[in-house]
């Protein structure tokens, strides 16, 4: 069974789906498990969140409140959830963190925001699939 | 600092530290050369500049990571400076700059940024963007379609190239390419060499040649300070978001003082002001710099290579670096800001407009500053100086209660006293403060005011409800002491 799960999310309606076939994937054994939400910050986003909140600090706070529904909704399931917010390059980052840290299994969106940005970027769920140590699930 | 903090400041990501610093030196260089040619003075001054910076700033800056060297928004502030009175005048301005920031750094005064709102910075960055962009506008004019060309294949190897491969700065690929081709073909396109000497040296240490006279000063200082906020400003930011990149924090005030010392010392050395660059550190981030030694080794790279290549580098076509700062402008400008405009509150919308207004108008990136913060000022007193009064009868139409709600100062007492109908025909008035607060003697004049009006119509006033602090500054001033109660 899958109990500590880490869930790559880009804050986009992608990820939502993620978040709710998880939900639907541990409920019959959801009083075990945690979902901890993982988001990366890359530079382009430093940049105009700094720009938009004034500080680092500021920035952070406001990152952590957007994520608050999403954590809440998950809880309101009664299953543990928590935001993580990591700092680069998205796939580098959450490719180390669920490598350095023991996780069941990790849980990705399948598209990121746009079609354009995942032709540019390259998939950030290629990427995990490739180098995480942990299963891997991709929702589509 | 302790000894093993310093160490790790320094030496604690050689790797990440030297391979980025070398990449920030390949893509230094064209801005430098460019941002040379926005302020009018030769390549050598703006690349003397970023050697300079990015070396003193690696020992003295606060925020380890961050880039600084030669930049568009300094440039633009010393274009006029540089046609009127040329370029020693601009060395002594960079020295003046340098005294100004330290004495901004050593006195603490970094706190105050916090004064400048959110949509003056949005405007600053998008305005830089602006004039980044026309100032490139030159290059195009009475060519023929060859530089349009160049400048096109330029953008698209920017853009494009870092879909094979994100290593190699994309910038630097484009330039040379697009030095190749017009170098083999010989197309006799303006050249970087075409735009003032490029002599491979070590920038040299000399005084700038001008007369000490207070005649001097009044013409340096008004630059100086401009360039001090721009600086600054550009500086304060880039370290907030290096420190949100890097998920780390800095010391403002040192960083203050450290771009200070930094211009003070490029400008004995002849290179022109500079301060933090956003596009740089970033890069300097995303490719694996975040110590001191990414910003040192940054400089000599950069040194280094002109020396050894800058027999290459006047080849460098202009339209290859007109491509480069048009791909820096479109980088710099806020794009979101845009998209965002008719979601945020209509005053910060006109706040950040009026700023870029302002700088296109004035080509001066210190006004924009200052037409922004202004506005957002009378703005903000606008909206606080709303003051709500209601009213209601008691004791059978005897008595009337005022309710207030909001700031009572100099620019709400207007408001605040036209609610209040003095010819009435109670006996008694109770006004309830509890959901205002006095901040000033206009606030206290007018309750004395309302006091001395209702008693001349045999109205007996009793204000209740004041805060702490309200009641204090009542007594102080000596206001109303004797109705008011709790």
């Amino acid at each position: 069974m899958f109990k500590r799960i880490l869930l790559a999310t880009d804050g986009s309606e992608h990820s939502q789906r993620a978040i709710d076939e998880t939900i639907k994937m541990v409920t019959p054994y959801k009083d075990q498990v945690t979902i901890d939400l993982v988001y990366a910050v890359d530079g382009e986003t430093s940049k105009s969140d700094v720009l938009k909140y004034g500080d680092a600090q500021t920035a952070t706070i406001k990152r952590k409140e957007k994520f608050l529904p999403t954590i809440q909704s998950i809880e309101a399931q009664e299953i543990d959830a928590d935001i993580i917010l990591l700092h680069g390059n998205p796939a580098e980052t959450i490719i180390e963190y669920a490598n350095e840290h023991d996780y069941d299994c990790v849980v990705v969106g399948s598209r990121g925001r746009n079609k354009f940005q995942t032709l540019i970027l390259g998939s950030v769920s290629h990427k995990l699939v490739k180098y995480v140590q942990a299963p891997v699930i991709v929702v589509k | 600092m302790s000894t093993s903090a310093i160490k790790e400041q320094w030496f604690g990501n050689l790797k990440g530290d030297i391979l980025s610093g070398i990449v920030v030196a390949l893509a230094l260089i064209p801005e430098a050369i460019a941002f040379s040619i926005i302020a009018g003075v030769d390549p050598m001054v703006g690349l003397y500049a970023s050697f300079c910076i990015s070396l003193v700033i690696a020992f003295v800056g606060g925020r380890p990571g961050m880039i600084s060297g030669a930049t568009g928004a300094m440039a633009l502030v010393m274009i006029t400076l540089v046609a009127e009175h040329g370029i020693e005048y601009l060395l002594a301005t960079t020295i003046l700059t340098g005294i100004l920031q330290v004495l901004f750094g050593t006195f603490k005064l970094a706190r105050f940024m916090k004064f400048i709102p959110r949509s003056v910075m949005v405007g600053f960055v998008n305005a830089l963007g602006i004039l980044i962009f026309t100032s490139q506008l030159q290059h195009f004019e009475n060519e023929s379609w060859v530089i349009y060309a160049l400048v096109g294949l330029t953008l698209a190897i920017i853009y494009l190239f870092p879909l094979i491969s994100k290593s190699i700065p994309s910038t630097l690929v484009a330039i040379v390419v697009v030095s190749a081709i017009a170098i083999s073909m010989n197309m006799g396109v303006r050249t970087v060499g075409d735009m003032g000497e490029l002599t491979q040296t070590l920038p040299l240490f000399a005084l700038p040649s001008i007369p000490l006279t207070f005649e001097t000063l009044m013409i340096i200082f008004p630059y100086a300070l401009a360039l001090t906020i721009v600086g600054l400003l550009e500086s304060l930011l880039t370290a907030a978001i290096v420190d949100d990149m890097t998920d780390t924090e800095s010391n403002k005030n040192k960083e203050s003082r450290g771009q200070g010392i930094a211009n003070i010392v490029t400008g004995f050395f002849g290179g022109m002001g500079g301060c933090a660059m956003i596009g740089q550190s970033v890069i300097n981030v995303k490719s694996g710099g975040n110590g001191r030694l990414s910003s040192l080794v940054a400089g000599v790279t950069l040194m280094f290579l002109i020396i050894a290549l800058g027999g290459v580098v006047v080849q460098i076509p202009m339209a290859a670096l007109a491509g480069v700062m048009i791909m820096v402008s479109i980088g710099t400008f806020d794009w979101s800001s845009v998209r965002n405009l008719h979601k945020v509150p209509v005053s910060d919308g006109a706040v950040m407009v009026v700023t870029v207004l302002t700088v296109v108008l004035t080509h001066n990136l210190a006004y924009g500053v200052l037409a922004g913060v202004v506005l957002s000022m009378i703005f903000f007193a606008v909206k606080i100086s709303k003051v709500r009064v209601l009213s209601l009868y008691v004791n059978k139409g005897t008595k009337r209660i005022y309710y207030v709600q909001g700031q009572l100062f100099f620019a709400s007492v207007t408001d605040f006293l036209s609610e209040i109908e003095f010819k009435d025909s109670v006996d008694e008035v109770e006004i309830d403060l509890s959901d205002s607060h006095l901040w000033d003697d206009s606030a206290i004049g007018a309750l004395d005011n309302v006091e001395s009006k209702f008693l001349q119509n045999g109205i007996q006033v009793k204000f209740i409800g004041l805060n702490g602090e309200s009641s204090r500054l009542l007594n102080r001033l000596g206001g109303v002491s004797k109705n008011s109660g709790h």
